[in-house]
């Protein structure tokens, strides 16, 4: 049954995505796609308040218009005991609220219609009547003695204080150092702007007892078992579908309301129930990121030796504490924030707050607040640097973790696999012609023109995680994958994951591929369904490569520990005197004499050993022993308009190092979209509040995200340097380049200011804020 | 509280990118139910708007209404669909005027020949505007019904000289454009009137024109624009310039002053300054998401010298 000449395409090849076909000739199959018999709408009346007692909700109205079928409120999800649902953080979030809404877009009632527009029509006609509160916005005024409480089940705004690090010893770091540098950070609030907004189907079959949910979930296993747990419907009775996702970034592991309400609307009703949101209801009350008020101070020696970090934050929750963090780690992985630097101590601490804002925090491609890290450190050194005079290349290469000293132990705790910071930073630097560069702006500023360049050189930390410290809601990390080879060769291999965009369907198969000698297109990949994939706990974080990558080695490996004894047995050799050559075995010494994974495959249904279970299949559940730590560095050189403030990217050089690579292609696809986000939360993404908790540009005409015009053309290159301890030497990539790139655009825009006295101008960097700067400095035009 | 009716209230009292403030305190985005009549000829479309203007919005390109329909900040009971009106459509100069149809579409105005050699403010706005796709569709009769003061094409028309020619059930009447523009989200049109033309003068030799946009991102609307025009004589004397100012007010602005501070003379580094710094004080732009007041007036200055110096170039013979 041998396939003739196979093209194996295992790691290593740049091959076309086998999903794209599908996506880019319209047949992807999104949640909005579906549409059932009898199917309803759900729409949401939102709240116009910030802070507010709801004293009346009439729906008189919305009922007597045609096609209304139903408008649910708290009162009536307060009888079936579902007016709050748990958040993965052990706090609570309200579904529907029952008397107060605690920011501007929350869900204050669903209106069930026949169709869409009906939906629309009643949510217009129901009135609600609001009793102001007093708001709060402002995460650090929240937690000031007075602030208005956000919560009405708490009395304080406080919603956790975490530190990591030896306090005193930074101190004494400082007490040492010969130059302090101190700079307060802003890392706005943004949103990540998937494609696809936030959405569900809900079918419940009353005859089975079943509820169906086709859901945009990063992480349908873990939805299925805490819905199980809260509602008590038995978990076999649950299915949670993830269809084709239009982008995660973070923002759909979070469980929303109306997934809630969607449900509870078609058990009521036997009939299935859809809700999609709109754009801009996603924008005004789905989950957002960042909206971190960092400090961060170095300590350092006059020849640039870094001592000790300290940095102190205080971060916006919103009105429930809900980040998708490891259930561990309120601050999530924020203690990498030493990034690639050796130094003797660090210690930082992070109070979060509740502001009458959408709950949030952990979105947009940020590693659990490693963009945060990222952007304060190496925001940071290259403070430490133009106070010292010195070139912000040579400051960071006389601070680097020298590469013999992996695996290295931070001083905040972790242990970092590998890496080679010097030879990214050394190839960046030749790549991108530095010292030229640096020559140009020296006669540039001689005649008034305005140039900088920028680094980062960034450290990641991804692929949650070893099971000691990472769980989510107890679930411990893991990430699993199962693999069955038919009769004729080819396979179907499902994951625990579930890729949003990612390419999972290809590079998972690359993997296989590489292990067992199959064909790529032989190999069918499933995610999603939680009837048919083994158990995990999703896509985020840089994650699947790190854990359900790894999982699918190690079965592919089981496999081929089976398929050896099926091989002696066909070959009649003892297993010992194998020789696997990619796709076959054969006895040593008589390559001829040889059995393909093929013909192995048939066998084990046809003429397997007597003594052996028939079948080639096999499961792993993957716990990964240590994170995996990418790196790069990042190289951005900037124009500044002295006219307008307009920044223009001329040139933007990523030199990434994710270990390993299974497909260049798509790792370069994944480096390019994260840059391009790294440029719009650099340059023009911000979610604003006005002071009574307005949100000032929730739809895509106010708030920005960049396009191919204002992006650079991206330069990429690559060092390796394999992870250890991961099964095939990967890591993780996704997210390098968001955490990376903010900080090298902002240094950029620094280092062309910094002859001026410029040290810092916070994100996004809006052409009026650059202008502003150069009329203070007497250099506008 | 902000209720549909409050927003709908304001809309008299706002600066510019007046939608855009309001909509993003709306989250529908389902129109409400409406009619939709589409009609064949000029005269069916001007009957239906005789009996029933009142209750109707015309559509267009439909990328200004549609967004006012989703955001349920306009409910007509009838939408009239002028596309299906042949004959609406066509760029042409005679009788001493660049006519152009109403139902024109952006890529048109863009791509023709005749613009982009004579008109370079118009090629240079009509290019500028959105992104292709909306180009492709967009259309210069509803940019200018629009009166958005954000909108490109209002200025430029002031910047040229431009008048409108209304269509109603009594006949053509032609309205300049100093006249057309009254507020924002209102021009002189009236609700039983059709927009059939826009008509420009043919330019004299040694003229050139150019428009300058200022924007957060290709797409977006204007932080603020400029469109200018000159005529130059034989020695290099300025004699005539327009001015358009987008975003830079209740609606699209002809700084007057700096208009007249330019006439009579060589413009020359200083001139051009001096009648920049009179633009930008004729400003009365607002603070928002698209920056400051004071950022917004000093780049109407920014950007009147530079369409300055480049209609300059162009009347020069220069592109």
């Amino acid at each position: 049954m041998a396939v003739e000449a196979p093209v194996i395409h295992e790691m290593g090849h740049a091959i076309k995505r086998k999903e794209d076909p599908r996506f880019i000739q319209g047949h992807g199959n999104y949640v909005d796609d579906i549409k059932l018999p009898g199917m309803l709408h759900l729409d949401f009346v939102r709240s116009t308040y910030a802070h507010a007692k709801i004293t009346r909700i009439n729906a008189e109205k919305a009922l007597a218009h045609p096609g209304v079928l139903a408008v649910v409120t708290g009162k009536d999800l307060e009888a079936a005991g579902l007016a709050w649902m748990p958040t993965l953080m052990n706090d609570k979030q309200m579904v529907l609220p029952t008397d107060t809404v605690v920011y501007q877009g929350q869900e204050v009632a669903g209106v069930v219609a026949e169709d869409r527009y009906a939906a629309a029509d009643g949510v217009a006609l129901v009135e609600v009547e609001y009793e102001s509160l007093p708001v709060v916005v402002d995460p650090r005024k929240a937690l000031e003695p007075g602030a208005p409480v956000v919560r009405p089940d708490k009395n304080t705004n406080a919603v956790f204080h975490w530190e990591a690090g030896d306090k005193q010893a930074v101190d004494k770091t400082f007490k040492e150092a010969d130059v302090v540098v101190k700079q307060d950070l802003y890392y706005p609030r943004i949103h990540v702007s998937y494609m696809e907004t936030i959405g569900c189907v809900a079918q419940f079959d009353s005859i089975a007892g079943k509820l169906t949910m086709w859901m945009t979930t990063q992480a349908p296993h873990a939805v299925r078992t805490v819905a199980s747990l809260v509602t008590h419907i038995p978990e076999n009775k649950i299915r949670i579908v993830s269809p084709d996702i239009g982008g995660g970034f973070g923002g759909k592991v979070y469980v929303y309301p109306g997934y809630v309400v969607a449900a509870v609307a078609s058990i009521k009703t036997g009939r299935p129930v859809k809700y999609i949101n709109d754009r801009s209801e996603d924008h005004q009350s789905t989950a957002f990121g960042r909206d971190w008020y960092m400090t961060a101070e170095l300590a350092a020696k006059r020849d640039g030796r870094i001592l000790g970090l300290r940095i102190n934050t205080t971060s916006d929750h919103g009105a429930f504490f809900g980040d998708a963090n490891p259930s561990k780690f309120p601050a999530g992985l924020f203690s990498i924030c030493t990034g690639s630097y050796d130094m003797k101590a660090a210690y930082a601490e992070v109070n979060g707050a509740h502001t009458n804002k959408p709950p949030g925090g952990i979105t947009y491609r940020c590693s659990f607040r490693v963009t945060e890290a990222a952007y304060a450190i190496e925001r940071i050194v290259d403070i430490l640097a133009h106070k010292l005079n010195m070139d912000p290349a040579e400051l960071r290469k006389k601070n680097f973790v020298p590469a013999d000293k992996f695996p290295y132990k931070s001083a905040l705790g972790w242990s970092y696999d590998s890496g080679n910071y010097q030879a990214a930073m050394d190839k960046a630097l030749k790549k991108i012609g530095y010292a030229e560069l640096r020559k140009e702006q020296e006669e540039k500023r001689k005649r008034g023109e305005l140039m900088g360049i920028g680094i980062s050189s960034f450290t990641e930390i991804v692929g949650a995680g070893p099971a000691n410290t990472f769980d989510i809601l107890g679930l411990k990390m893991f990430d699993s994958c199962e693999i069955r080879i038919h009769p004729t060769g080819t396979a179907i291999a499902r994951f625990g994951t579930k890729s949003q965009g990612q390419g999972h369907e290809t590079t998972y198969a690359q993997i296989i591929s590489e292990e067992l000698g199959l064909p790529v297109d032989a190999i069918t990949v499933e995610e999603g369904d939680t009837d048919t994939a083994p158990y995990g706990l999703g896509t985020y974080a840089s994650r699947s490569t790190p854990t359900a990558g790894a999982a699918a080695a190690m079965a592919s490996r089981k496999i081929q520990a089976k398929a050896k004894k099926i091989a002696a047995y066909l070959l009649e050799a003892r297993e010992e005197d194998l020789v696997w050559e990619r796709g076959k075995f054969f006895v040593k010494g008589s390559p001829d004499k040889a059995k393909t994974i093929q013909d192995i495959a048939f066998a084990a249904y046809t003429n397997h050993p007597p003594d052996l279970e028939a079948g080639l299949e096999a499961v792993h559940y993957y716990n990964p022993p240590n994170m995996t730590f990418p790196f790069g560095t990042y190289v951005c050189v900037v124009d500044i308009d002295r006219g307008t403030g307009e920044v223009k990217v001329r040139r933007f050089l990523a030199v990434d190092d994710c270990g390993n690579i299974i497909n260049p292609l798509i790792v370069e696809g994944q480096i390019h979209g994260a840059l391009a986000m790294g440029f719009g939360t650099a340059f023009m993404e911000e979610i604003k509040y006005d002071s009574d908790g307005n949100q000032l540009g929730g739809n895509f005409m106010d708030y920005l995200i960049p396009t191919a015009v204002e992006t650079p053309r991206w330069e990429t290159d690559k060092t390796v340097t394999p992870s250890p301890h991961h099964p095939f030497g990967a890591k993780g990539v996704g997210e390098s380049a968001t955490v990376g790139s903010p900080a090298a655009y902002v240094n950029a825009v620094v280092d062309a200011l910094s002859h001026l006295g410029v040290t810092h101008v916070d994100m996004p960097l809006h052409p009026w804020r650059v202008w502003q700067i150069l009329k203070d400095k007497g250099v506008a035009l | 509280m902000i209720s549909k009716e409050s927003i709908i209230a304001s809309l008299n009292n706002v600066g510019p990118n007046t939608l855009y403030e309001l909509s993003k305190r709306l989250i529908l985005l389902i129109p409400a139910s409406f009619d939709y009549v589409a009609p064949r000829t000029l005269d069916e479309g001007v009957k239906f708007l005789e009996k029933q203007g009142d209750d109707a919005k015309v559509l267009a390109g439909g990328h200004s209404l549609i967004p006012l329909l989703r955001f349920r900040l306009a409910s007509p009971k009838y939408l009239v669909d002028i596309n299906r009106i042949v004959g609406l459509e066509y760029i042409r100069e005679s009788d001493g005027y660049l006519h152009i149809g109403s139902l024109t579409r952006y890529a048109d105005v863009e791509a023709s020949q005749l613009i982009q050699s004579k008109y370079q403010v118009l090629s240079d706005a009509a290019g500028h505007i959105a992104d292709p796709l909306v180009r492709n569709m967009g259309t210069v009769g509803g940019n200018i019904c629009h009166s958005d003061p954000a909108n490109d094409l209002p200025a430029t028309m002031l910047a040229l000289g431009a008048s409108m020619v209304a269509l109603g059930s009594s006949g053509e009447r032609v309205i300049p454009a100093e006249q057309f523009f009254v507020d924002t989200f209102q021009t002189a049109l009236k609700l039983t009137e059709l927009l059939k033309e826009i008509r420009v003068p043919v330019p004299s030799a040694h003229t050139g024109s150019a428009y300058m946009k200022l924007e957060r991102r290709v797409g977006d609307f204007p932080i603020v624009g400029v469109a200018a025009q000159v005529k130059l004589n034989a020695q290099g004397i300025c004699e005539n310039v327009g001015l358009g100012l987008t975003a830079a007010g209740p609606k699209a602005l002809k700084p007057k002053g700096a208009e007249a501070s330019l006439r009579g003379k060589k413009p020359g580094e200083k001139e051009i300054r001096e009648a920049a710094n009179l633009a930008a004080q004729d400003a009365q732009p607002v603070s928002d998401l698209r920056g400051p007041a004071e950022y917004k007036r000093e780049m109407i200055r920014v950007l009147t010298v530079r369409a300055l110096q480049r209609a300059l170039e162009r009347a020069r013979g220069g592109t």
